[in-house]
């Protein structure tokens, strides 16, 4: 299973790295779209089913397809996809700072018990996740929920110019 | 730690066959739809391609349609994006197999201590694992738009993407009267539900609780699967083939048989969320078993007299083709169908006189007889629901764009949220 687990991290930063670097924004979303779907790999192996199943739903399948149906409609041409010149500068500062926080992670989480948790029978399950929602996380659920509705409201409010 | 060999080989198994089972009615569906359509529009249908003078009614020509694809140079236009043109088929067809590893088949089957679930994976979330995974389907179609770099094929990329995510909602939506009913997202739960009576003769089957949730459910998946009457990714009057321009070959052929998946993938949804998957009305499991050698008779009498009823009438159709037939070994097809027909029937009125004084079964053929049954029961409401695919492919005309987007946002989700509130409605009345 460790294998697994290297396999779909090393996934998972590639495709975040391939995101940044791609000059074409179509391959920069595929990019994304295999990050994303690396890290559902990483939650179905970490026993929580239903967000593996939601985060290929709504992140790979929904999210991702809106966005690439933008970029779509762009129709960018060739000059604004041209490579520009490389800051030697910014790369090397950038390169400096993840050595020194990839250091100082490994220095302070390297060698931390993970806390051993106690998974009951519906870990993960849609009925463990659900009974959560409506029970001990009911005020933020419904929150998030407004949160939400205030979104569609205000697209639109945008989107309509006499309403 | 010796590993489950028998386990592997087991999941295995019901992996090949449930692809097995896809893929070989692909070519049967090609041949549904042109026999289908010559029906409909009253014309005779292919019927000209014939192996040493075997033309099964025009089911040959899919033979020589795959030997003309394979024939066929796989033009790479200079224009196109290589690496994303090549992927996009296999995308779209890989991610629609991959998703009937949830289907369940049959109820389990309990063999030698073992107790094997009729599903490639009996998955916790279930049918939510078939939504998500062909939500990653429109990637396939997108991307062969884009990457072609054909205004048409764009426009059909597009056309498809905003038709799939807006259907994507009212599918979704009508899934939850189903769960509702049922309290469960899983397939094979959910099918096991449907075998219980309602008012002591109806069986509970999806549609008879959720007749409303059944019909928006079957025509999302109707525009879900890109099929006339929603079929304006591929509107050839506007443009040209759609998102498949470009393509030729057998990369074409992918996507042609990635659409005929499609559609064995949603008559396979609709089936077992809504008629009952692999329950047989009136008769649950454990009867089935119980009474397995009557079923067993009964399969085999009837399997063998309709053998030897169509032997007959293979017999008199190749006597009637002795004068003006063609002159060649067609003429001898009735005879060779005959013939074969007649071994069949003969071989399985002999096994029913074998079987004949047997009161019971043992337990692996009990179970058998109940699985080979139950499969059948699937089978023939897959393909019945691929054959209403077909018939409305033939019979409706097909919408335009702003009428496809008017019915799916303004008509189908609100419609969708009724059948919730009524569904929600109707079980608290109920007292469960």
């Amino acid at each position: 299973m460790a294998i697994l687990f290297y396999i779909f991290a090393a996934l998972a930063v590639l495709g975040g790295l391939l995101m940044v670097s791609l000059r074409n924004p179509l391959s920069g979303a595929f990019s994304l779209i295999l990050s994303l779907v690396s890290l559902a790999g990483l939650f179905a192996m970490l026993n929580a089913e239903f967000v593996f199943i939601l985060q290929v739903l709504v992140y790979a399948g929904a999210i991702m397809v809106l966005i690439i149906f933008t970029i779509m409609l762009l129709n960018l041409n060739k000059e604004e996809l041209e490579e520009p010149p490389v800051a030697w500068m910014r790369l090397i500062f950038t390169a400096l700072v993840c050595a020194v926080a990839a250091f100082g992670a490994i220095r302070i989480f390297g060698h931390v018990e993970a806390p051993k948790i106690e998974m009951t029978a519906d870990f993960g399950s849609i009925e463990g996740v659900g009974r959560l929602m409506l029970s001990d996380f009911l005020y933020p659920f419904e929150v998030i929920s407004l949160v939400l509705l205030v979104a569609v409201v205000g697209v639109v409010l945008l989107a309509k110019k006499v309403i | 730690m010796t590993p489950n060999w028998v386990d592997f080989a087991i999941i295995g198994g019901k992996a090949i066959f449930i692809w097995a089972f896809a893929l070989s009615l692909i070519p049967v569906l090609i041949w549904f739809e042109r026999k289908g359509a010559a029906f409909i529009q009253d014309r005779a249908g292919p019927n000209r391609a014939a192996v040493l003078g075997i033309r099964l009614a025009g089911l040959i020509h899919n033979i020589a349609d795959v030997v003309k694809l394979l024939m066929k140079e796989m033009m790479i236009p200079p224009q196109v994006n290589r690496t994303y043109f090549m992927i996009a088929p296999v995308l779209g067809f890989t991610f629609i197999l991959t998703s009937f590893a949830v289907i369940p088949w049959a109820d389990h089957f309990l063999v030698a201590g073992r107790n094997i679930s009729m599903q490639v994976a009996d998955l916790n979330a279930g049918i939510l694992y078939i939504l998500a995974v062909t939500s990653l389907n429109v990637y396939g179609i997108v991307l062969a738009g884009w990457s072609s770099n054909n205004k048409f094929a764009l426009m059909g990329g597009l056309r498809s993407t905003a038709q799939m995510i807006s259907y994507e909602i009212p599918l979704g939506l009508a899934l939850v009267g189903v769960f509702m009913v049922f309290s469960t997202v899983q397939l094979n739960e959910i099918v096991r539900g449907q075998g219980d009576l309602l008012w002591g003769f109806l069986p509970r089957w999806g549609v008879v609780v959720q007749p409303l949730g059944a019909i928006l459910f079957i025509v999302a998946a109707f525009a879900e699967t890109n099929r006339n009457p929603f079929d304006l990714p591929e509107g050839e009057s506007e443009i040209v083939a759609g998102y498949h321009v470009e393509y030729s070959g057998m990369r074409f052929a992918l996507f042609y048989m990635g659409e005929y998946a499609a559609m064995v993938l949603s008559a396979a949804m609709i089936t077992t969320l809504f008629f009952g998957g692999w329950q047989i009305p009136w008769f649950p499991t454990e009867t089935i078993v119980a009474h397995a050698h009557v079923w067993l008779k009964v399969m085999l009498g009837v399997g063998g007299v309709g053998a030897l009823a169509f032997a007959v009438i293979m017999f008199i159709w190749a006597r009637r083709m002795r004068v003006g037939g063609f002159g060649d070994m067609r003429d001898q097809e009735g005879n060779v169908l005959g013939t074969l027909n007649i071994l069949v029937g003969v071989a399985m009125l002999f096994f029913l006189f074998k079987v004949a004084g047997m009161n019971s079964l043992p337990e692996w053929g009990a179970r058998t007889v109940t699985l080979v049954a139950q499969i059948s029961a699937f089978a023939v409401k897959t393909i019945f629901w691929c054959w209403v695919f077909i018939w409305v492919r033939w019979s409706l005309p097909r919408f335009r764009y702003d009428q496809l987007m008017r019915l799916g946002w303004k008509n189908m989700i609100p419609l969708s949220f009724v059948n919730i509130l009524l569904t929600g409605l109707v079980l608290i009345l109920m007292g469960k």
